[in-house]
């Protein structure tokens, strides 16, 4: 049962990404170096957040380009469990893993705050321990998290019941004012059609620990531990 | 021969250029012109400061470490590192780009100490937001700290900003960063060792930035001036490489000294890494990695192109050195040698450019400035109270007050700024300290077994229109301030890293409020028996519109034992008694209360006792201790009416109103509520504690006083039975939420 978090030069939630594994879940983690090609022994991906390249082009647009990704295509297409977190998705939308785009933040400032998301899919492998509806307390911190997607693909989203996370307000309400970054139909994480990549713009890194204000995002990293361990959702 | 309007132009006066004929013994080349103008610069050399910092204590309760380039405290078995540093004139004359390569700068600081850096905080100021032209610095400042500290993945966790018309002209940017090690892994600044290598890593050197610290950073602005090519250009994303590989190559045991290339890039750090090792360098300027063709001698070793260090290495270890930085894609190149003659040797494809005494170049003169006391102060202390009306209604001077720029929330700025990265922040930026934790850090393990509970706290503060007025006691209101602002979150003051921003030193008006904040801050310092630990001088913050108000900026750290403890300014609960800690004075003088509401900057500060501040913040430290307060604010611009109404409203998700009934003074009506008496501060605790509270109050002879109850929707405050204030809390979070935003985006 072995996490690996990729490295690109400019990461910079990796080492919290491999804290919260190997600290906080007590499980065995790796690092990947971005130029690295081999992923044997690995049980799941994380993708943290950060500045992959800078993004002083759009964000994760050099990033698909690097050898570790072409990688993380095969092992996601063998069913391999991958997450993207932040920047982290942004990578796997600009490598095609996941489908839509991410714009600027509708305010066009960087935003970091807690928000609350709703859990809209307990049936995958990365929220399976959430009640459904559940809310949840995490912090986003980004520049670049209006997903949007055009109307057959979000259709298409929907009918599969791939939108995993939606912002909404602390009691659950879902609309436009709750939405921090103009995201389309509010929607903070999506899975592929797989069920086996998710991304998401909130940090469940950054809150799974009481004492960093909310520690529900913990049981997203649980989540998959138990279907690494059991293969059930 | 060299003619006077050439080193008129560097920045030197024909005495220092004597002074240069005469150690050398003969007229300098171009380059050693050059790199005696910068590394002889006011920024670089404290020729006018240097005899007034010596003042500063550098020893105190906790154990210090002064390096070259920055210094800090050692905490059990970790060294905590820090320092703040001015960029004011480039965030003046390109605002994005100067905040950005100003927190880069002191980025490198830290983590050329062999320091993580783990958290960034700014103190910045502007002129009157209501000017088009300060609006634009405002948030091309903003900008530039948000696009560099988010992309390096380091911590922004608070800081200060406020607006005086003082800084129309000149707006200060001050940044300061937090870095961690194990108190063994630290390293110098210095170069030794005959023979071992001297290895450029990080970008290549170009033409930006020539002449930043001589040029730009000491001198006053004129009218028109166009100096946006001394302005250098940031590139977060190769800092946040830099950091990695130089931390991986510091932890490899074969650095021996290391610097960054800040102000005056290569002069300064060869010859001031060869000085203070007592060593010389020979140094070949061909293997200078460059990114423009054509490039002078002396415009390489005057270049101050960003995210670049020099490393003196271990002999025969430059491959594994090499091979560390080329895996992050950086150069990396060994450009010279270590030398046992104390010379400083630039050669450019073997011939010899510059030759000078390593030590000459650092010790650059010293001067003793003339000081006088202001004679427009006399006139602007005096404050006749009974010439001032006082308000009708109270509430609306409250919300107008909770309104100001420089009051009114700022999560518009914080939000921008990534605060949670590395997550370590548990107190997030918008109490009186960010509060962050040292578990992942330190071996050494609590009771629960999973590294330290220990936590650091830190602040900057100062306030300058005090300082405007009364400059000695202006700059020891501010390190008891940020003291406080520490002592409310539950943590004992530790040391102090400082950022004077004056006027023009050789004016002896400017000169004199310089030494008294100086002399302010030794007082302040030695009383709370903390050190003064690292710190910058920015001097000729000046426009044709006058000086800047003297702005002596207190950077503080410290330590929390338990950061369980841990304390935030919101009230929690209702039902919770409030108390006052310290007493409440009829001093108006000096505060956001006259200059906002009647237009006055006039008066003298508040008084300031230091036994009494000590007595009011160990017994709000030793409360928190031992987890008897529910919340702590102090009370500071816009006194107890505003500090009330932040406490209640400062958490949106759970606020909570107060009812202050139990005040019993015999004073002015604005005094009382908008007066910035010091040594105040507001606890509020469940009924069972206060009796506790009282005790420890009484232990260390802080007066303490219970001046009412939390709950309800309402602020309330009555003195005797007279109402003052009676404001919903919706209306007081209106107000103090969204003024900066209503401010900027109209």
């Amino acid at each position: 049962m072995r996490f690996g978090v990729v490295v690109f030069p400019g990461s910079n939630c990796d080492q919290d990404c491999f804290y919260v594994i190997k600290e906080v879940l007590k499980k065995p983690a790796t690092y990947i170096w971005h130029k690295d090609t081999d992923l044997d022994g690995l049980d799941c991906v994380i993708l943290p957040g950060g500045f992959s390249y800078g993004d002083y082009l759009r964000t994760g647009a050099i990033a698909r380009f690097s050898p570790v990704m072409k990688s993380i295509a095969d092992f996601a297409r063998k069913g391999g469990t991958v997450i993207g977190i932040c920047n982290g998705f942004q990578i796997l939308l600009e490598a095609g893993l996941l489908p839509g785009v991410m714009l600027r933040n509708r305010g066009l400032h960087f935003l970091c705050k807690h928000v609350y998301i709703n859990t809209e899919n307990t049936q995958t492998r990365f929220t399976s321990l959430y009640n459904t509806g559940q809310i949840l307390k995490i912090p986003i911190a980004h520049n670049e998290g209006n997903y949007y997607i055009d109307a057959a693909g979000l259709k298409e989203l929907r009918d599969n019941n791939q939108i995993v996370f939606r912002y909404c307000s602390a009691a659950g309400e879902i609309s436009d004012q709750f939405n921090p970054n103009g995201a389309l139909d509010n929607i903070a994480g999506i899975i592929n059609k797989k069920g086996n990549v998710l991304g998401m713009m909130p940090h469940p890194e950054r809150s799974c620990e009481r004492e960093l204000g909310s520690a529900d995002g913990y049981f997203i990293f649980k989540s998959i531990l138990k279907w690494l361990k059991t293969g059930k959702t | 021969m060299i003619k006077p309007d050439v080193y008129h132009s560097l920045g030197l006066s024909d005495k220092e250029y004597q002074n240069i004929t005469k150690i050398l013994k003969r007229e300098p080349s171009n380059t050693e012109l050059a790199m005696f103008s910068v590394e002889w610069s006011e920024h670089c050399g404290y020729l006018r400061s240097r005899r007034w910092l010596k003042l500063l204590p550098k020893t105190g309760k906790y154990k210090t470490l002064i390096g070259e380039d920055s210094g800090g405290i050692i905490i059990d078995d970790l060294a905590i590192i820090f320092k703040m540093e001015s960029h004011n004139h480039p965030s003046q004359v390109e605002p994005k780009q100067g905040a950005a390569t100003g927190v880069g700068g002191i980025i490198r600081d830290i983590f050329t100490a062999g320091a993580r850096p783990i958290a960034l905080l700014d103190s910045l100021r502007f002129g009157p937001l209501s000017q088009a032209y300060n609006r634009y610095l405002f948030t091309g400042v903003i900008d530039g700290i948000q696009f560099y500290g988010n992309c390096v993945g380091i911590p922004t966790i608070g800081g200060e900003i406020s607006f005086d018309k003082s800084y129309t002209g000149n707006c200060l940017v001050n940044a300061m960063c937090i870095g961690i090690a194990k108190k063994d892994k630290l390293v110098r600044a210095r170069a030794h060792g005959l023979g071992n290598p001297i290895m450029y890593v990080g970008s290549s050197t170009g033409r930006d930035g020539i002449g930043g610290c001589s040029i730009l950073a000491s001198h006053e602005f004129k009218e028109g001036e166009e100096k946006r090519p001394t302005v250098q250009i940031g590139d977060p994303f190769t800092e946040k490489c830099l950091i990695e590989a130089t931390l991986e190559a510091i932890n490899t045991g074969y650095v021996v000294g290391i610097k960054d290339m800040g102000a005056a890039g290569l002069t300064c750090c060869i010859s001031e890494m060869a000085s203070a090792g007592n060593s010389g360098m020979d140094i070949e300027l061909q293997a200078v990695p460059r990114r423009e063709e054509n490039m002078e001698p002396w415009e390489l070793m005057m270049s101050e192109s960003q995210e670049r260090m020099l490393i003196c290495v271990r002999k025969g270890k430059e491959e594994q050195i090499k091979k560390i930085f080329l895996k992050w894609d950086l150069n990396a190149s060994v450009i010279g040698r270590v030398t046992n003659d104390g010379l400083v040797t630039i050669r450019d494809n073997g011939k010899t450019v510059a030759q000078i005494k390593a030590h000459s170049l650092t010790q650059a003169p010293v001067y003793d400035m003339p000081y006088r006391k202001p004679k427009s102060l006399r006139e602007l202390n005096k404050l006749e109270l009974s010439k001032i009306p006082q308000p009708k209604d109270c509430n609306k001077v409250l919300l107008q007050l909770l309104a100001t720029p420089s009051i009114t929330n700022k999560s518009w700025v914080y939000e921008q700024y990534d605060h949670m990265v590395q997550t370590n922040t548990v107190v997030l930026p918008g109490s009186d300290a960010a509060v962050l934790r040292l578990s992942r850090f330190s071996g050494i393990p609590p009771k629960a077994g999973k590294g330290t509970n220990k936590a650091i706290a830190a602040t900057t503060d100062c306030n300058s229109r005090y300082c405007f007025l009364n400059p000695y006691s202006g700059a020891q209101i501010a390190v008891a301030e940020a003291a406080r602002n520490l002592a409310c979150s539950g943590a004992h003051p530790a040391a102090v890293t400082d950022c004077l921003n004056f006027g023009n030193p050789e004016k002896s008006e400017s000169f004199w409020q310089f030494k008294n904040c100086v002399e302010g801050i030794r007082d302040a310092c030695k009383s709370f028996n903390i050190a003064v630990v690292s710190g910058n001088v920015s001097f000729y913050n000046e426009s044709p519109k006058g000086a800047i108000n003297p702005t002596p900026a207190i950077g503080m750290i410290g330590i929390l034992n338990d950061i369980n403890k841990a304390c935030s300014q919101n009230f929690k609960q209702e039902g919770d008694i409030v108390i006052l800690l310290g007493y409440c004075r009829e001093e108006l003088g000096a505060s956001e209360y006259l200059k906002e509401i009647h237009n006055l900057t006039k008066g003298d500060t508040p008084q300031l006792d230091l036994r009494l501040e000590q007595a009011v913040q160990e017994t709000a430290i030793k409360a928190i201790e031992r987890g008897l307060v529910n919340s702590a604010h102090d009370c500071s611009e816009g006194g107890l009416a505003v500090a009330l109404a932040e406490s209640c409203v400062s958490n949106k998700d759970n606020m909570i109103g107060a009812n202050i009934n139990k005040l019993n003074y015999d004073m002015r009506r604005d005094a009382l509520l908008f007066g910035e008496s010091q040594s105040r501060i507001i606890l509020s605790c469940s009924k069972d504690c206060v009796v506790k509270v009282r005790k420890i109050a009484l232990e260390f002879k802080a007066p303490f006083c219970i001046i009412g109850k939390t709950g309800g929707r309402v602020l309330r405050i009555l003195n005797n039975i007279e109402k003052l204030i009676y404001s919903p809390l919706e209306d007081l979070y209106e107000e103090w939420s969204s003024s900066l935003k209503k401010n900027i985006e109209g």
